[in-house]
């Protein structure tokens, strides 16, 4: 569930991105890049995680749907928190940094 | 248990890596023909903004999956910090799983950064082509 999450997100950031490419004055590519490697992470643990569990891996238990759903979310929490640190920092608009 | 440190460990090479290169190239001097005094700095080159992407990709994964383990307590804010170090078991447990679990996390990174180089340079050496003919 969180690596479907994740990946929904990173699908979400990358049509966001390219909306707006090749202009990345937000550094939604930061956001993107942060989805996608950990997709691709989380991937590949679900890969072991099947060769291991085979088909039961298909039908997680309720508890752990729903606690790896929370995960997800607060993944995705955690990620836009960290863009937003990032944006601040850089701020591309001069809005805190204002020439004199 | 532990697999995100082969992927962190890699990103800090990318970073130092990136960060050389970026000092490297910023910092390399054209000297003009004929004995000009005067130099100028060469343009970052394409490699190192490709090399941020590999950082980006890895970096952000890392902190996400740091952020998992704490969530299910693999992660614990005093020393050892990894709750497996503590149990010899549950240790050579961890290194296993770092040895398969986070060798492929790395691998598989790295490969789909390769893929996205190989892409990217595909398509402007195509544009650059098409540009070159309209010229023509």
């Amino acid at each position: 569930m969180t690596l479907l999450i994740t990946v929904i997100a990173a699908a979400v950031c990358t049509v966001i991105w390219y909306k707006n490419a090749p202009d990345d004055k937000f550094k939604v590519s930061t956001l993107c890049f942060m989805f996608w490697g950990a997709s691709l992470m989380w991937f590949v643990d679900a890969v072991f995680e099947y060769a291991e569990l085979k088909a039961a891996y298909f039908t997680p238990a309720p508890e752990d749907m729903l606690n790896d759903t929370f995960l997800g979310l607060s993944v995705i929490a955690l990620a836009l928190v960290i863009w937003i640190a990032i944006l601040l920092i850089k701020d591309p608009k001069k809005v805190l940094r204002k020439d004199k | 248990m532990a697999c995100f440190i082969v992927p962190a460990a890699e990103a800090i090479v990318v970073t130092v890596a990136e960060k050389a290169l970026e000092k490297k190239n910023s910092s390399a001097q054209v000297k003009l023909p004929a004995g000009e005094e005067k130099t100028e700095q060469v343009s970052k080159t394409g490699f190192v903004s490709k090399l941020k992407w590999l950082r980006n990709l890895l970096w952000g994964g890392c902190i996400l999956l740091t952020f998992e383990h704490l969530w299910h307590g693999e992660i614990v804010p005093w020393f050892p910090f990894l709750t497996a170090a503590g149990d010899p078991v549950a240790k050579s447990e961890m290194l296993h799983e770092m040895a398969t679990v986070g060798v492929t996390m790395a691998i598989v990174v790295t490969v789909a950064w390769i893929i996205m180089v190989a892409v990217s340079t595909a398509v402007e050496k195509k544009n650059a082509a098409s540009k070159r003919a309209r010229e023509k």
